[in-house]
């Protein structure tokens, strides 16, 4: 599962304890149903997310024998070994260029549609339907579709260029065109999901704010940028985090469409994770300190975040 | 419980009420014209790998050589028949259905019943737990799956369903969907329950639970949807081809049919053909869903 926080618009601090959890109920003692109505998701998270997550530390400081599973301990080699590969280095950078382009692409134009799709419009509903449809579609089948759309050869858009008399990109055979051609079958499913958050927060502004404007004088451009931008800025912290995390963690789209190639020129972090630890090297622990790396990274962005960002959460 | 319920008086008003000078109207009338225009050009773009996916799979050619045909010239089953033929689709197909299927019950049964309790019991270390479980959200699969690997073989389940089915309902999201929307069910009901003698769990059972229709639905969309398009799991888990999920098959089939597009596409679309209909069907639950939890 990849996620973080719960949407900082409807959901109070999280810590929170509900109403009746105070002394208010007659100094009655704890339910001891609890433990009943906690139980299995308790053994659930501790068994597969908790347990795995410690074990992947452990087992990062291991040299994992492909085939037998024997364990021998190395202490931080593996975390040595990245430092002098080139692979690593490489999956690091195009993940981190990968987030830099997805993540604004995105919300930009998610923000747009947003707002597009929020006035009067005929056929509203419809239009909407379609922008949200890429989401439900697995990675998988996505990234087979783009196969199709970017294949050099037999590729729909090559064909397409070809009829116009445009000349051809090479999207599977060259790296820079390759990375594109992810990034823009990432937008397309991403910019849904943006325009749903950034759809709800808009519908949560109050109409008096623009009805003030409006009698004030302010242009169109104006109450965007000094009524509605602002009174999204919770959606918009929101949409950095998940944003940044589900760029981060990005497997199925590149593994279906480039599968980190041509060479590794759309190598990143998920995809060198799970080719390291499962591929023909299967280098379990180096795998598992790769995961680690993950792990650290989506945490740290997590904290920086919460705590950049907390002021700015208090203004809706 | 989402946002786009939140505040139902702001979002139900319009812009009305105040008779608009000429000179804006007729500005407006532009705007709209402007709008209908990024509108179409939006839809077009957005559906137009949908419509190759559609129009290539029920084109009955095999590949598409000097032959990109965006507006379909015939209706044929024949890349349909052929995969078929060829390999188990069918087999798949019902591997995905039971596999997504109790998966999801599983998540909606365990995330309402820990939802419940921290919503509305009280017990010790109720706030710990409940950040330890919001934590638990921030792992990523790619970080666990060696050791994940290694527990569920240890566990004997590699090689069976249970492979996926366990580890897969281990998702916490729903927890917080749960916890979120229960909160907002008044307390006075449970209290009169209480002074009439019912414990806990009749509660739950005979008063909260009714009133979690809502909440029920949505979890089932987005766990069923989840479940249905996991793949990096599975496709270590399940190994053997007639245990393979449509996302397995579907990625062991590009190696197959490598640029034979019209079996590919004709795949990809009875893959995601089941969720389609679900959204199109529930459109409401899948977008409160998302747009409370940010799960995809």
């Amino acid at each position: 599962m990849t996620t973080a926080p719960t949407l900082p618009v409807t959901a109070g601090p999280p810590a929170t304890p509900s109403r009746d959890t105070g002394r208010l109920r007659h100094g009655r003692r704890w339910d001891r149903a609890a433990v009943l109505f906690l139980l299995p998701s308790l053994l659930l998270a501790i068994g597969f997310l908790i347990v795995p997550m410690i074990a992947a530390f452990v087992y990062s400081a291991a040299r994992i024998a492909p085939l037998s599973g024997r364990v021998t301990w190395v202490q931080l080699a593996n975390y040595g070994a990245m430092f002098t590969d080139p692979t690593f280095y490489r999956a690091l950078l195009n993940t981190a260029l990968f987030i830099g382009l997805t993540v604004p692409l995105s919300m930009a134009v998610g923000l747009a549609l947003a707002v597009l799709m929020n006035s009067v419009l005929p056929g509203r509903r419809i239009v909407r339907t379609i922008i949200y449809l890429p989401l439900v579609i697995s990675g998988v089948a996505v990234g087979l579709i783009g196969t199709f759309l970017f294949n050099d050869t037999i590729g729909v858009f090559n064909g397409l260029a070809t009829s116009l008399g445009l000349p051809n990109v090479s999207w599977q055979s060259r790296g820079l065109p390759a990375f594109i051609s992810l990034v823009l079958i990432t937008l397309w499913i991403r910019v849904g999901f943006t325009m749903i958050i950034y759809l709800a927060g808009l519908q949560a502004v109050p109409v008096e704010l623009y009805e003030a404007a409006q009698v004030e004088g302010a242009s169109g451009w104006q109450r965007f940028r000094f009524i509605t931008f602002p009174l999204l800025g919770p959606s918009t912290f929101f949409l950095l985090i998940m944003n940044v995390i589900y760029s981060f963690q990005v497997f199925d789209t590149v593994f279906v469409l480039t599968n980190g190639g041509p060479g590794s020129a759309t190598e990143v972090l998920g995809t060198y994770a799970y080719k390291t630890a499962f591929g023909p090297a299967r280098d379990q622990g180096y795998g598992a300190a790769i995961g680690v790396v993950i792990f650290l990274l989506t945490l740290i962005f997590t904290v920086v975040q919460w705590r950049t960002n907390r002021n700015r959460d208090e203004v809706a | 419980m989402a946002v786009t319920t939140a505040r139902p008086v702001a979002a139900g008003r319009t812009t009305t009420g105040r008779p608009a000078p000429a000179r804006r109207r007729r500005r407006s009338r532009a705007g709209l014209t402007v709008r209908i225009v990024l509108a179409v050009v939006t839809a077009l773009v957005m559906a137009f790998p949908l419509w190759v996916m559609l129009t290539t799979a029920f084109s009955g050619q095999r590949t598409f050589d000097a032959d990109v045909s965006v507006i379909p010239r015939r209706f044929s089953l024949d890349n349909f028949s052929r995969v078929f033929a060829a390999w188990p689709v069918g087999t798949w197909f019902g591997n995905s259905v039971v596999v997504s299927v109790i998966t999801t019950v599983v998540t909606v049964v365990v995330s309402v019943l820990a939802g419940y309790a921290f919503a509305k019991l009280r017990f010790p270390f109720k706030t710990p737990l409940f950040l330890l479980l919001l934590a638990t959200m921030m792992i990523p699969t790619q970080a666990i799956l060696v050791p994940q690997f290694r527990i569920v073989n240890s566990l004997g389940l590699i090689g069976t369903f249970w492979a996926v089915i366990i580890p897969g309902a281990a998702a916490t999201f729903g927890i917080f969907l749960a916890r979120q929307f229960m909160l907002a069910i008044p307390n006075e009901l449970m209290e009169a329950a209480e002074l009439d003698g019912a414990g806990s769990l009749r509660i739950f059972w005979s008063i909260v639970l009714p009133l979690c229709k809502p909440l029920l639905a949505v979890l089932t969309l987005l766990a069923l949807m989840y479940q249905w398009n996991d793949f990096l799991w599975p496709l270590i888990a399940l190994k053997d081809p007639t245990l393979y999920t449509l996302p397995i098959g579907l990625q062991f089939l590009q190696g197959q049919y490598r640029t034979d597009y019209g079996a590919l596409m004709a795949m990809t679309l009875i893959a995601v053909a089941p969720l389609v209909v679900l959204f199109l069907a529930f459109q409401r639950f899948f977008v409160q869903g998302l747009a409370t939890t940010g799960i995809r």
